[in-house]
This record gives C-alpha cells, sequence and structure tokens, in this order.
C-alpha cells in the first residue's frame, strides 16, 4: 500500500517516529495483521487439536481411572478384611467351644475314675469292716466261753478252799445257772 | 519505544503513549506488506511458542501426578471445558479445540504484552475484529446449518405479546449485528487503555517531584492490568460460549 515510501514514515507514523493518531485505526497494517493473526491461530489450532489437547483428554480420563479402580481396590481389600475379621471371630467362638468340651469330657473323665476308685475304697472298707466285725464276734464267743471256765475253775477252788468236795459236774451246772443269771 | 529518545530533543515532558501501538518491520526498513515480519509477528509467534510450550512441552511427561506446568495446562484445559459445557452445553463440546485456541492465543497475547517494551497484539483492533468476525461468521453459518430457518426463532421472542415482537425482532437484529463490533472492541479497548494509561503515567516520572506517585501509580495499574489480561481473555472465550449456544438453540 505504502510502497512508494521508502523510509519508515507512513501515513500513520510521523517523521519523529511517533504515531499519528490511533495506530490502532491504521488500515494500511491491516493486511499484515491479519495475515500473521490468521498463521498465528492455525498454527496454536493445529498444535492444540492434533497434540495437546488428545494428550490432556487422555492423561484425565487415565487418573478419572486410575483413581475408580483404587476406589473399587480398596472396596475389595475393606471387604475381604471384614470377611478375615468374621472368619477370626467365628475361629475364636469354635476354639472357645471346644476348650470347653475338653474341660468338660475331661470332668467327665476324672469323675468317672473317680466314683470307680470311690466305690472300690467303699468295698474294701466294707469287706475290712466285715472281716473287723467277725474277728471282734469270734473274739467276743472266746471271751464268754473263758468267763465260764475261768469261773467254773474259780468256783471249783473256792469249794475246796472251803472243805467242800463238789464234783465238776455240780460246780459245772451251778455257775451255768448263775450264769444264766 | 523510540519516545525517549525524541523526547530530549522536545520539551522535558513528552507524551507518546500510542507509540508503543506502532507496527515496525524487524529485519528490513521501509514499508509494511501483508507479508512482512513486523513486530507483531514476532511476539503472535511469541505466544505461539508459550502456548506449545505450555501445552505440549509441559504436559510432554503424560503424568498420572502432574508436575507443575502440567497442572497448569490441565486447569486451563478443565477452565475451558467446564465453560463451555456449562454454557453451551454438551453438543458444544465438539468446537473445543476452537474455542480453546481462541482462548490461548488471547490469553497469552495479553500477558506477553504485560512485559516492558513489548507488542500487544490483542490492543489492535485489526487482531480483535479479525477474532469477533471469526466467531460471529462461524456462529451464524452454523446457525443455519444446524437449524435452518429455523435459526431467525432467536430474533422472534415467542414469549413476548403478539404486538411487540416485531419491535423486539428489530432490536433482538441490531443487537445481533452489534455483537462482532463490541465483541472485539471490547477486548482491543480495555487492552489498549490500561497500556496507554500506564505510558501516560510514565511521562510523568520525568518530574522528579511526581515520580514516586508515577512510578506507584504505575505499579497500580499494572496491578490491574494482570486483571485485565486475564479476564478479557475470559469474557471473549465466555461469549464466544454464548452466541455458540444461540446457534445450537435458537430459541429463548
Amino acid at each position: 500500500m505504502a510502497t512508494e515510501t521508502t523510509s519508515a514514515v507512513s501515513s500513520c507514523v510521523d517523521s519523529h517516529g511517533s504515531a499519528i493518531g490511533m495506530p490502532q485505526l491504521c488500515f494500511e497494517w491491516f493486511p499484515n495483521q491479519i495475515f500473521w493473526l490468521v498463521l498465528t491461530l492455525i498454527v496454536i489450532f493445529l498444535v492444540l487439536s492434533r497434540i495437546a489437547l488428545p494428550r490432556i483428554a487422555s492423561v484425565l480420563a487415565e487418573r478419572q481411572g486410575t483413581i475408580s479402580n483404587d476406589i473399587a481396590a480398596a472396596e475389595t481389600l475393606k471387604a475381604k478384611a471384614l470377611q478375615a475379621e468374621e472368619a477370626y471371630n467365628k475361629a475364636l467362638v469354635d476354639a472357645r467351644a471346644e476348650a470347653q468340651n475338653i474341660v468338660a469330657g475331661a470332668k467327665a473323665d476324672m469323675q468317672a475314675e473317680l466314683d470307680v476308685a470311690i466305690a472300690k475304697a467303699d468295698a474294701e472298707i466294707s469287706a475290712k469292716a466285715a472281716e473287723s466285725e467277725k474277728a471282734i464276734a469270734e473274739i467276743r464267743s472266746g471271751a464268754m466261753k473263758s468267763v465260764e471256765d475261768v469261773a467254773k475253775d474259780t468256783a471249783a477252788e473256792i469249794v475246796s478252799a472251803m472243805g467242800g468236795n463238789a464234783t465238776a459236774k455240780d460246780v459245772g451246772a451251778a455257775v451255768a445257772a448263775r450264769l444264766k443269771g | 519505544m523510540a519516545s525517549a529518545d525524541k523526547a530530549a530533543e522536545g520539551s522535558s515532558l513528552v507524551f507518546h503513549p500510542m507509540d508503543q501501538f506502532i507496527v515496525q518491520p524487524v529485519f528490513s526498513e521501509g514499508a509494511i506488506h501483508w507479508y512482512t515480519i513486523t513486530n507483531m509477528t514476532l511476539w503472535m509467534s511469541l505466544a505461539v511458542i508459550c502456548v506449545v510450550g505450555l501445552m505440549v512441552v509441559g504436559t510432554s511427561r503424560r503424568a498420572i501426578i502432574p508436575n507443575r506446568s502440567q497442572s497448569i495446562a490441565e486447569l486451563a484445559y478443565v477452565f475451558v471445558y467446564k465453560m463451555i459445557e456449562d454454557v453451551t452445553g454438551k453438543d458444544g463440546l465438539v468446537y473445543f479445540p476452537y474455542i480453546m485456541t481462541l482462548f490461548l492465543f488471547i490469553l497469552f497475547a495479553n500477558f506477553l504484552g504485560l512485559i516492558p517494551m513489548s507488542f500487544t497484539p490483542t490492543a489492535h483492533f485489526g487482531v480483535t475484529i479479525v477474532l469477533a468476525f471469526a466467531v460471529f461468521f462461524t456462529v451464524t453459518i452454523l446457525g443455519f446449518i444446524k437449524n435452518g430457518f429455523g435459526f431467525l426463532g432467536l430474533f422472534w421472542v415467542a414469549s413476548a405479546p403478539m404486538a411487540l415482537r416485531p419491535v423486539l425482532a428489530i432490536i433482538e437484529l441490531i443487537s445481533y449485528f452489534v455483537r462482532p463490533v463490541s465483541h472485539s472492541i471490547r477486548l482491543a479497548g480495555n487492552v489498549m487503555a490500561g497500556h496507554a494509561v500506564i505510558k501516560v503515567f510514565a511521562g510523568f516520572a520525568a518530574i522528579a517531584v511526581i515520580s514516586p506517585l508515577s512510578v506507584a501509580a504505575i505499579t497500580a495499574m499494572y496491578g490491574l492490568e494482570i486483571l485485565v489480561s486475564f479476564i478479557q481473555a475470559y469474557v471473549f472465550t465466555i461469549l464466544t460460549c454464548v452466541y455458540l449456544k444461540d446457534a445450537l438453540h435458537p430459541s429463548h
């Protein structure tokens, strides 16, 4: 447009290099501005639409996916932990019940053994007692007989000492009569 | 840019707030043809390099746990993606790369323009008008392709009383055609105004008494400009989404 002027001075710039009016309204520059603007916009558009925006979109999607995967994994792990806790509690209850069973079993066994021992002891004791009673009865009967013998002997001696003369048969009868009371 | 040298030969207080917007050839002197590599070309290509650096190099690790640059790239992605989803609906997501291109270009052009001595392409109507008309024509053509003549229902407010509808249709029609103008001037105007104001404050810094105040004002304006840089990119993008929604769902 301003090709006829050889210096920088144009209709928009004075000889001192200062602007005449508003440089924004200098229509000489418009073709240049429009050309470079369109070129700039095309370059930015191509860079954004071909490289930058798809890349950022994929990164954002990937991050979203990672986050939701992590949340899902965390939930799975939480469920597993709950299951493990339940299993643990169940095992604890089982073990407790078993222990009680064992204790009860042991107690019953011991009781049975004890009962057997007690019965055995009782039997022994009663056998011993019967034996003793028998011995006592023997001793007692032996003693009664001895008393009769001693009484007969003593009575015979006393009679002879007194100058009597009694037969053994008479003394025996007399003692027996007395003993009968 | 050259104003500091020129100020010496003039009076002590010379303002050239608009000189920062002059388009100059980088490698040659003389006229600017449509293909000439200018300072605007330089800063636009820097914006491209920044976009590539953030969105391609920054995400090259493709990490599940992102590093800093990948976080920022993902943040930008999700920010624009959600914006389209919320404003336009799911069927607007097909146009996500187009809208992302607009957003990132405006964002980086604005922020690179905040570097001292730099050039801001988005402060030029020649740039923003192209952006706005690209959106306008795309949306209009898309509206007719998707809805046929049903797209004209956008101007015919069915919920209004019959008597009011023609009046509303005219208003709607005017507002529709004003869209690209407001869309482009909003962006360029905001960016240009901030930069020019900073330059004016910088001019006042030549007076020793005022300079501390001037520097403080530049700092404050710079903070505001950082905000404006982002907000204008955001506003341009969300308006694009709104216009796109009109094209896809023309009923009120």
